[in-house]
């Protein structure tokens, strides 16, 4: 009787035990599912003030034309953009785009006096942090995420669960410094 | 992070358990010491009536009465743009679940806090004097200040305890008084055998209502300081850029003289101690660490900003004692720090900004002349018409204006 209600007892535990794991996995799923829409609303709010930008940055911007245009084709190149690796490639470019057109906007005085030219400035270099923010965010529930789902024992909830290991966000350095993936 | 607030939430619960232990045996002991064993537990009774009475009116106030008490008005992205921007800048970066409300006090003295008792309901309020002041960088490293006291509960846990505080300080003052006045004459001089054991109970009483408000008020002090630091540990990890909250806090302890009047309740949660002097040092009785030590554990920080960095940097300024538990920083990765943000406007236009922002809250009318100077009429000017001080030309006003 008392071996039948040890084995008894352990098999409640191993079940909790599992229960519990099993939702740890999912609560951390949803976090990065999470995080990863904050990712999303943020670039497509980039997206959205860009047509503003190059609508007033036109008229003062006579000579580097090329710089307004790269902006324009980076974005239309970024919205097209499917998953995670080629989204961050693409938004990487559309950065690299942005940062250029506003050296450039330096040398114009009027447009750099221009009140809504101001705003519009303001609102793409907070969205550009937080877009920054939000990869940190993302990175970090990858991080916590992935970690769950490799350590022992949790590896083994994750393998009859199903789980799969999320993907990292890595803006243009992935594109630029061209370091090797590792895969595991 | 979440095992900052995980343990974060033990050493609150502990210390709320304590300073209601506390409450618990002053009123045990002032009771028996009026009234034998029953009196004793009638004691109790009152001391927790009085204080989840006064739990309930803190938490039903809540929020709002702390801001309308501090006479800050709630602004919109379109008022404050960058202000704004900031504070969803940093509510993405904790992680909070929903966009904290944001509030500007009129007010030269530099300062910000805090206040929610949940993370889905908060609120941060900023002094117009800090919007005027404080560059880009700054401002983001207070912002992540004040966020970080919210996703490591400190609002919820420092109203908590700050009404248990009120709670003994108030019982033990109310006894005082009594014995002061009534020299204990409702004691039972004529039960058997319980009249040594009521004066003993008198004798500890008495002892307890002078030592416990200073106990409590001991630990709320200390719990209260190592929450700056460790909003301050967050404000860097949030940021990625501690210097930017280092050199906001030079600024605003510099600028503290006192123009700002706040409740004893509210002071913990502002960046700076409003009532705190310039130049204060730590002592036992300071809500706040001395802001030249936080500075000097945020400026030991280097390239890495994780919280195991700043526990690093704390240890080596305070030879070798620790701020945060082990286990909260070993998971910690290493966190690169980043660039600081170019200036965007000069300190003038800043500031015109700054009081437009304040009029615009405070419901002034704005009339834009034809020689390009924008007249700023307040609500209550009570004339029909008003001349332009550049050209002279006058402008007639709305009614609602002209009457009032």
């Amino acid at each position: 009787m008392i071996p039948l209600l040890i084995i008894l007892g352990v098999v409640v535990v191993l079940v909790l035990w599992f229960v519990g794991a099993y939702n740890g996995l999912v609560q951390s799923r949803n976090q990065v599912k999470n995080s990863w829409s904050q990712i999303d609303v943020q670039l497509k709010r980039r997206h959205d003030l860009i047509p503003n930008l190059v609508e007033t940055a036109k008229g003062y911007v006579t000579h580097e034309r090329g710089t307004l245009e790269a902006v324009t084709n980076a974005r239309a190149a970024a919205m097209k953009a499917q998953g995670a690796g080629q989204a961050a490639q693409a938004e990487g470019l559309l950065g690299s785009a942005l940062s250029k057109f506003f050296a450039i906007a330096e040398n114009y005085p009027e447009l750099k006096a221009n009140q809504n030219f101001l705003a519009i400035q303001e609102e793409l270099a907070s969205t550009e942090n937080k877009i920054g923010f939000a990869r940190q965010f993302y990175n970090d529930s990858v991080m916590a995420f992935n970690t769950k789902i490799e350590s022992i024992p949790t590896n083994i909830v994750a393998g009859i669960g199903g789980f799969q290991k999320a993907e990292f966000f890595e803006l243009q350095d992935a594109a630029q410094r061209e370091v090797p993936q590792v895969k595991f | 992070m979440w095992e900052l607030i995980q343990s974060n939430r033990r050493k609150s619960a502990a210390l709320i358990v304590v300073l209601a232990l506390v409450l618990a045996g002053l009123g045990l002991s002032i009771g028996w010491g009026f009234g034998g064993e029953e009196g004793g537990y009638f004691g109790v009774a009152v001391a927790m009536v009085v204080w989840i009475v006064m739990l309930l009116v803190n938490l039903a106030a809540g929020e709002s009465i702390l801001l309308a008490a501090a006479g800050a008005r709630e602004v919109t992205h379109d008022d404050a743009p960058q202000l704004f921007n900031i504070v969803e800048e940093m509510k993405i970066a904790s992680g909070l679940p929903a966009m904290p409300k944001v509030y500007v006090i009129d007010n030269p003295a530099p300062n910000a806090f805090a206040v929610g008792l949940k993370p889905e309901r908060a609120a941060v309020a900023v002094t117009s004097g800090l919007l005027a002041q404080l560059n880009r960088d700054e401002l983001q490293g207070v912002i992540g200040h004040e966020l970080g006291h919210i996703t490591n509960r400190d609002t919820l846990f420092m109203t908590l305890a700050g009404v248990t505080m009120g709670a003994v300080i108030l019982l033990a003052d109310l006894y005082l008084r009594g014995m002061r006045f009534g020299g204990g004459r409702s004691r039972r001089s004529d039960s058997r055998g319980g009249g040594q054991a009521a004066v003993i109970m008198m004798v500890i009483a008495l002892v307890l209502a002078i030592l416990a408000p200073i106990l409590a008020q001991l630990l709320y002090f200390a719990c209260s300081r190592r929450r700056e630091y460790l909003a301050d540990a967050s404000s860097a990890q949030f940021t990625r850029y501690p210097a930017g909250l280092a050199s906001a806090l030079e600024k605003i302890s510099g600028a503290q003289h006192g123009e700002l009047e706040v409740s004893r309740a509210l002071a913990p949660m502002f960046i700076v101690n409003p009532q705190a002097a310039v130049g204060e040092t730590t002592s036992v009785f300071s809500t706040h660490p001395s802001t030249a030590d936080r500075i000097r554990v945020l400026r030991t920080m280097t390239s890495d900003v994780s919280l195991a960095a700043y526990e690093t940097a704390y240890q080596q300024t305070h030879a070798g004692h620790n701020v945060m538990r082990a286990a909260t920083t070993q998971s910690a990765q290493p966190l690169a720090a980043r660039e600081a943000a170019p200036a965007a406007e000069t300190a003038q236009q800043q500031w015109r900004a700054v009081q437009n922002l304040v009029q615009r809250t405070a419901g002034y009318f704005a009339i834009p002349c034809d020689c390009g100077v924008n007249l700023k009429v307040p609500q209550n000017f009570g004339q029909p018409a008003v001349a332009c001080p550049k050209c002279g030309q006058q402008h007639s006003l709305p009614p609602a204006i002209a009457q009032a």
